[in-house]
């Protein structure tokens, strides 16, 4: 059914639609409307769930990881500083392969404290073994939660879906939120594979030496290949169910003959793809390549599919101080001995703006040969001084 | 100390003549939950606790019971993959969050319509008392049907013995050396997590000691008689890090009783209703002074009188509070 409404209340009934048993609610902005909108579905009875609000997030991660070993479909959502306060239940509730499915409003990390949207907080956990979906829109979010709880009861690994904090769940967009008919016939009943059961009595959590560790690793590591997989079938079967093209690994656009790629990931790609279309009228060969699967990395596609460009972009919404983009760093990797020359672009950072005029910008100049490896899009550099005065006497001129 | 070793009358485990006055323990079809081979050292007081109180807990649920399992030595003993000394549904996830995980599998089991499975969390002192504390007092206060066992040996034995939030007043521990004007543990207003319990006024909140079977089984089987959260605090001596003989592990567990500073008592809704009274007492000195812990305060330069006073003030405290003689 066609409906007008905010990003985060398209989230909660997604995801009531999948039957949650249990959801774990703790406030952090700009996940919190997601949790407010599942709280109203539960206490007016239209969900039946167990709605448990915690004191914190990482007991909403851990209770979400007792639940699901208890044996019940379990949900949670989170952002930013509270992802990070529950990171160490994030690389817990994969380990012990449970099938958890969270909403990450993405939002940037402090200090300084900043509540507006970048990547940061998803980049921090992205060697947790969660699989990680980025939504490009609010329909897609909506879409990803359906095939996230399957992926996950499927792989028995943790499914986080990116949501960008604010430009989506903040957003009003019309969004096609499926029958609970259509759902109920895409995502069977939860069967978990192991729970706490007293008449199959099992020890969960078990501690393993060097003799284990690394075979346990490796299964790890060999789920999310698997997922790579699974990822484009449920995304097929989703499309032949639902009737529209949602996930999967990636979304190409103007790729075909493109000699300037931009590659990014979430809600950016909107901005992008009207800017391919301008450059496109231009009569420049630009194209664009959104990554929706974060984790496992799609490298076969992106190496498929950007190998015969000349340049690529790869524009992301998170930096590690000293390294660079950690996206960046991955493309390399699969792009590495390829034709393209690859350029880091840096941008949306706690929430600047990315604007057709940069992007256009952006564009002109990787034309032109006038990028550094790392750009900055849009730096400001009299905020630069402004806000450390001290640096141009301590390192010169920045 | 042999004359005593064995405590008398119906306090003892088994009575030979009286089968139904024993303890489950002392039954020969006692549910064993903890099974033997598991890796605890000898004389383990954590070990004991927890066979003794999963145990009873499978018998007043006639074994519909899955267990939460902090880190700690409890855990690292008895799971060591592909091993398990568990006999019933167990897990672990991580150090701090066994509360929170614990409301998780009552929430499944509520979700699933197997609420008649009840749900018991364990840890030790440190991830009860100081990492977990958060999260145990969620648990308290939504009232989730938990019953939650603290297994204390007052410090975090599993890391090799530093201090924590439970650790008395003058003990060494790794972390607080007996060097310096004041060895040892530095006095606090200390943080009795049963009488925080209490305060959050929930069904049932108990303390007990392995020296005290009878008391200890009962006390679990009356918690699993509530529904809500509960809580049961353990007195579980450690020979390694208290630096006593592993064969008088109840001994001090029954001295620490005796001499006031581990109280035992009941508690319903926020009100103290019970408390195990002593048949003697002893001083505090007697129950520390065969701990190589406390060393330092019986030092052949002369025992530390000012702060073995203001153990024995403290221990005086509580059999005063508790009404316990």
């Amino acid at each position: 059914m066609l409906k007008q409404i905010e990003g985060s209340q398209g989230v909660a009934e997604a995801v009531a639609l999948c039957r949650p048993q249990v959801i774990c609610a703790y406030p952090i902005t700009p996940q919190t409307h997601i949790v407010e909108g599942l709280s109203v579905l539960v206490k007016s009875g239209k969900l039946a769930a167990e709605y448990i609000n915690v004191e914190s997030e990482f007991a909403a991660l851990s209770v979400a990881i007792g639940a699901s070993a208890g044996g019940a479909r379990s949900y949670t959502a989170t952002s930013s500083q509270g992802l990070l306060y529950m990171a160490e239940a994030v690389y817990n509730a994969a380990g012990l392969e449970l099938p958890i499915v969270m909403t990450l409003g993405t939002r940037a990390i402090g200090a300084p404290i900043n509540i507006w949207n970048d990547h940061s907080d998803a980049m921090a956990v992205r060697g947790a073994g969660w699989i990680m979906l980025f939504a490009e829109t609010n329909q897609e979010a909506v879409d990803l939660h359906i095939q996230a709880f399957l992926l996950a009861e499927q792989l028995k690994c943790p499914v986080m879906v990116c949501v960008d904090g604010f430009i989506l769940t903040h957003a009003n967009d019309r969004m096609d939120i499926p029958a609970q008919e259509e759902v109920d016939a895409f995502l069977p009943t939860f069967a978990p594979a192991q729970m706490l059961d007293p008449a199959h009595p099992c020890s969960i959590g078990a501690m393993v030496g060097p003799e284990s560790f690394t075979e346990v690793r490796y299964l790890a590591h060999h789920r999310q290949v698997l997922a790579l997989s699974a990822i484009s079938q449920v995304a097929e079967t989703f499309c032949k169910t639902f009737g529209r093209s949602s996930g999967g690994l990636v979304h190409a656009y103007q790729l075909q003959d493109a000699e300037t790629v931009l590659l990014s990931m979430g809600s950016v790609g909107g901005t992008i793809r009207e800017v391919v279309d301008e450059e496109r009228t231009a009569g420049r060969k630009v194209g664009y390549l959104s990554l929706v699967s974060f984790r496992p990395f799609p490298s076969a596609e992106i190496e498929r599919l950007l190998k015969k460009a000349r340049t690529v972009l790869v524009l992301e919404k998170a930096l590690e101080p000293g390294s660079g983009g950690p996206l960046f760093g991955q493309v390399q990797q699969v792009l590495a001995g390829e034709v393209p020359r690859l350029f880091s672009v840096i941008a949306g950072l706690g929430g600047r703006a990315i604007t057709r005029p940069s992007l256009r910008q952006l564009f002109s100049r990787a034309h032109s040969g006038d990028l550094e490896p790392i750009h900055f899009l849009d730096l400001d550099r009299s905020v630069l001084t402004a806000y450390d005065a001290t640096l141009q006497d301590a390192f010169g001129a920045c | 100390m042999q004359k005593d070793f064995y405590p008398k009358g119906t306090k003892t485990l088994g009575n030979r003549l009286a089968p139904s006055l024993g303890t489950l323990q002392a039954q020969e079809d006692r549910p064993n939950c903890l099974t033997g081979g598991h890796r605890a050292c000898q004389g383990c007081g954590e070990a004991l606790g927890a066979r003794y109180v999963i145990d009873a807990a499978w018998k007043a649920t006639q074994g519909r019971l899955a267990v939460v399992t902090g880190t700690g030595c409890l855990e690292v003993f008895s799971s060591l993959y592909p091993e398990s000394a568990w006999q019933t549904p167990w897990m672990h996830s991580l150090f701090g969050n066994t509360a929170a995980v614990a409301t998780g599998v009552a929430a499944a089991m509520r979700a699933r319509g197997t609420s008649e499975v009840r749900v018991l969390a364990q840890g030790g002192d440190g991830s009860t008392t100081d990492i977990g504390f958060g999260c145990l007092s969620g648990l308290f206060e939504r009232g989730d049907d938990v019953l939650y066992v603290c297994y204390d040996n007052e410090a975090y034995m599993n890391t090799g013995v530093q201090r924590s939030s439970a650790t008395p007043p003058t003990a060494r521990t790794a972390t607080t050396p007996p060097v310096g004007s004041a060895p040892g543990n530095p006095f606090g207003t200390g943080k009795n997590v049963p009488k925080l319990a209490l305060a959050h006024g929930i069904s049932y909140v108990a303390t007990a000691s392995i020296a005290f079977v009878h008391d200890l089984e009962q006390k679990v089987s009356r918690a699993m008689s509530f529904h809500g959260a509960r809580y049961l605090h353990v007195h579980v001596p450690c020979p390694l890090g208290w630096g006593t003989n592993p064969r008088d592990t109840l001994v001090h567990a029954r001295n620490a009783v005796y001499c006031g500073l581990f109280p035992l008592f009941e508690g319903e809704n926020g009100v103290v209703t019970h408390s195990f009274k002593l048949e003697k007492t002893i001083p505090v000195a007697e129950y520390l002074r065969g701990q190589r812990r406390f060393a330092h305060l019986f030092a052949k330069s002369g025992p530390d009188t000012e702060r073995l006073q203001a153990l024995q003030a403290m221990a005086d405290a509580y059999i005063a509070e508790f009404n316990l003689v």
